[in-house]
């Protein structure tokens, strides 16, 4: 559980070998989580040393994004191994490519099933647990390219929006139970998913996500941005009229 | 499908507002309905909780079921010949003064706050500004009524008589987890008036107050400390020592009516700040004050017994200052010979400019048998600090380490934070205790977040 100075002792990440997803355990780790659950397709076999160098016991469970029925047994199989699970890293999904999706339909549905649906499955499994135990963290790992879907990659960008709604509902639907979730929303990431991509304006570092989940854990918000200035801009963003939005290039 | 446990989910959390947890809770009225609630405890267990006043995750279980005991309570009756009274166990601290006050009589041990329960107290072995004299609370505990989660209900004593006397001293200090303390019998001595003498020292250094504390023939002392002062004002404060005022000592208008306890409290608006205002512009004007108008030296000063012993009882709701981040409270105590280890904290405190209000020195004498009880002679600091201070865990980590290498320990009443090795460490017979924890819970009902986090069962 956390504790007052917000140290917590587990995490599960759900995509164990998510850049995001490890930068955020790592950085828990170093603060003093002691045991950590990578959930991943076919689980991940050996165990970062950036986790097990600072003394975490590294654990890990074979998850399928794309199997919902798996998922609230995967979190079982988390709590059998570490107990109480203080913190949940939702950080699993696909990039992909606009152009392939747009010509392979089924391709894109299955993406758009990872990204969204199976977060469903998955959360809502988590969530129950969190309930029941009575405290914990779920941190989504959702993305500005839900806050307003642009055309160059509207396959991704609506999954992203429908997880962002998601997760805000469920924060809401969890007031008061002593669980919550924090929702992260990343601009662009360089890293192994994103290298097909042209950079964005105002990237951000695994890293620098990590400090803004570290930062919301403490602070007990609901939303955090990474970079910060991304909110601001965002809020404009919204508000441009659809025939610039629609101009609007990377 | 499992049954949930009964009663209605709320969220808790300890004095210092951190890390809240979500439990079912029920208030039963009788030993009858403990024993009950017990009996309906799930998966996650269950737990005693008195007035909430312990700073952190003691009195919490999260997902379980949490035994509100402030609706034990009834008639308490005092026994004048022997000197002893018997109250139900969630009667409150200032209830029990008021009584006995009335009476002519006084509780032998009380904490620093008069809103714990007499089971909350039993629990944490609770000490005061006469730990030096006369020990802790479990010390003058004749008898203690236990329900334990077999159904079962235990009179214990704390000697070979007492039925169970290692289940005795094991609830003394055990922080609620050996059983539900429903009914205990408690030494009380009698006094002559309800205010004290005391006396004054205003302090310049470290050395100095230690030492005023050292030469007390007082019953009670008890020192202040400015830690933000720094250099050689580091650790200056004010030192009050006092006895049990006699009629005589009274002017003559409080002399028609000596007995008569007064409680005042204003609360504070039920509102919690986003930020705390305790920070270093506030600690800082606020020690600097405190210190400055306290008097060099005063003799015999009269105060009320709540104005000596329970100062902050004064400011319902104080904790609220803290903001929404809340506070962390850190105690612990050094032995005798130790200073270096106090004063290296101290300096550390200073130097790291942490806002601390509420430091506070006692002197501590003759500990309990409780394995979990938390005096031992030497040296007591409790430091109040706001728990969104940046880098707080790991300085605290850094002063468990010192505190554990001196032979001191953490009191459990007022951890959030510490490691469950740390804590393992600081109480060697953690071990025994468990022993007798486990022949009376032998299925692992009674449970808690401190127990979780410290891995105490």
């Amino acid at each position: 559980m956390r504790d007052s100075v917000g140290t917590v002792r587990s995490v599960l990440l759900l995509g164990g070998r998510s850049e995001i997803g490890l930068a955020i355990v790592e950085r828990l780790v170093r603060e003093g989580a002691r045991e950590v659950v990578l959930a991943a397709r076919g689980g991940v076999p050996s165990p970062p040393d950036a986790l097990t160098e600072p003394g975490a016991a590294v654990h890990s469970v074979d998850f399928d994004a794309s199997l919902p029925d798996t998922h609230t047994g995967t979190v079982a199989e988390a709590v059998a191994l570490v107990g109480d699970l203080d913190v949940v890293v939702d950080a699993f999904g696909v990039l992909g490519e606009q152009a392939a999706y747009e010509a392979d339909p089924a391709a894109a549905a299955r993406a758009a099933a990872v990204n969204y649906t199976g977060h469903v499955s998955a959360d809502l499994a988590v969530a129950a647990r969190l309930r029941e135990q009575g405290h914990g963290t779920l941190v989504v790992l959702s993305s500005v390219a839900g806050v307003r879907v642009r055309r160059f990659n509207f396959v991704y960008g609506s999954a992203k929006a429908g997880l962002d709604g998601f997760a805000q509902g469920l924060a809401d639907s969890l007031h008061g139970s002593g669980a919550r979730v924090l929702v992260v929303r990343p601009g662009y990431v360089p890293t192994r998913m994103s290298a097909h991509v042209a950079p964005a304006p105002f990237p951000a570092t695994p890293g620098q996500v990590a400090d803004a989940v570290s930062a919301g854990l403490r602070s007990g918000a609901t939303t955090v941005w990474a970079p910060r200035v991304l909110q601001p801009l965002f809020t404009g963003m919204r508000l441009m009229p659809r025939f610039l939005w629609r101009r609007l290039g990377r | 499908m499992i049954q949930p446990p009964p009663g209605r989910r709320t969220l808790l959390h300890g004095w210092g507002r951190t890390a809240p947890t979500a439990a079912h809770v029920v208030r039963p009225r009788t030993p009858g309905q403990v024993a009950e609630a017990l009996s309906r405890a799930g998966e996650r267990g269950a737990l005693p909780r008195g007035l909430g006043r312990a700073y952190g995750d003691a009195a919490q279980d999260s997902g379980g079921l949490v035994l509100d005991c402030t609706g034990l309570t009834g008639p308490v009756r005092l026994d004048t010949g022997r000197g002893e009274v018997t109250a139900p166990a969630g009667t409150s601290m200032d209830a029990l003064i008021t009584h006995l006050l009335g009476r002519g009589f006084f509780v032998p041990v009380t904490p620093g706050t008069s809103r714990v329960t007499l089971g909350g107290a039993i629990a944490a072995d609770v000490h005061g500004k006469n730990h030096h004299t006369d020990s802790s609370l479990g010390a003058h505990l004749r008898a203690l009524t236990l329900v334990t989660p077999d159904g079962r209900t235990r009179r214990l004593g704390p000697g070979p008589d007492g039925g169970d006397p290692d289940l005795f001293w094991a609830t003394v200090g055990g922080m609620g987890l050996t059983g539900v303390v429903t009914e205990a019998t408690l030494a009380v001595f009698p006094v002559g008036t309800a205010y004290m003498r005391v006396d004054t020292d205003r302090t310049g250094s470290l050395e100095r107050t230690l030492e005023l504390m050292a030469c007390s023939g007082h019953r009670y002392s008890v020192a202040w400390l400015d830690l933000f002062a720094r250099g050689g004002a580091l650790g200056r404060g004010v030192v009050t020592r006092a006895r049990h005022a006699e009629p005589g000592d009274l002017p003559a208008p409080l002399r028609r009516d000596p007995l008569r306890h007064r409680g005042t409290s204003v609360p504070v608006p039920p509102l919690t700040p986003p930020v705390g205002v305790v920070n270093r512009w506030t600690v800082g004007a606020f020690n600097a004050l405190r210190h400055g108008r306290a008097p060099r030296r005063r003799r015999g000063q009269v105060q009320p017994v709540g104005g000596y012993f329970h100062p902050l009882d004064a400011l319902d709701g104080w904790n609220r200052l803290y903001g929404r981040p809340g506070a962390v409270q850190y105690q612990f105590v050094v032995p005798f010979g130790a200073e270096d280890t106090l004063a290296g904290i101290a300096e550390d405190l200073s130097e790291a400019r942490a806002p601390s209000f509420l430091a506070v020195l006692k002197r501590m004498g003759r500990p309990t048998p409780g394995p979990l009880s938390f005096p031992r002679p030497g040296w007591s600091l409790a430091v109040d600090l706001p728990a969104d201070l940046p880098g707080l865990g790991a300085v605290l980590h850094r002063f468990d380490e010192r505190v554990l290498d001196a032979g001191g320990r953490l009191y459990l009443a007022k951890d959030s934070r510490a490691r469950a090795e740390t804590v393992h460490a600081m109480y060697p017979e953690l071990p025994a205790w468990r022993r007798v924890r486990s022949m009376a819970d032998p299925d692992g009902v009674l449970v808690s977040d401190m127990a979780r986090r410290l891995r105490l069962l």
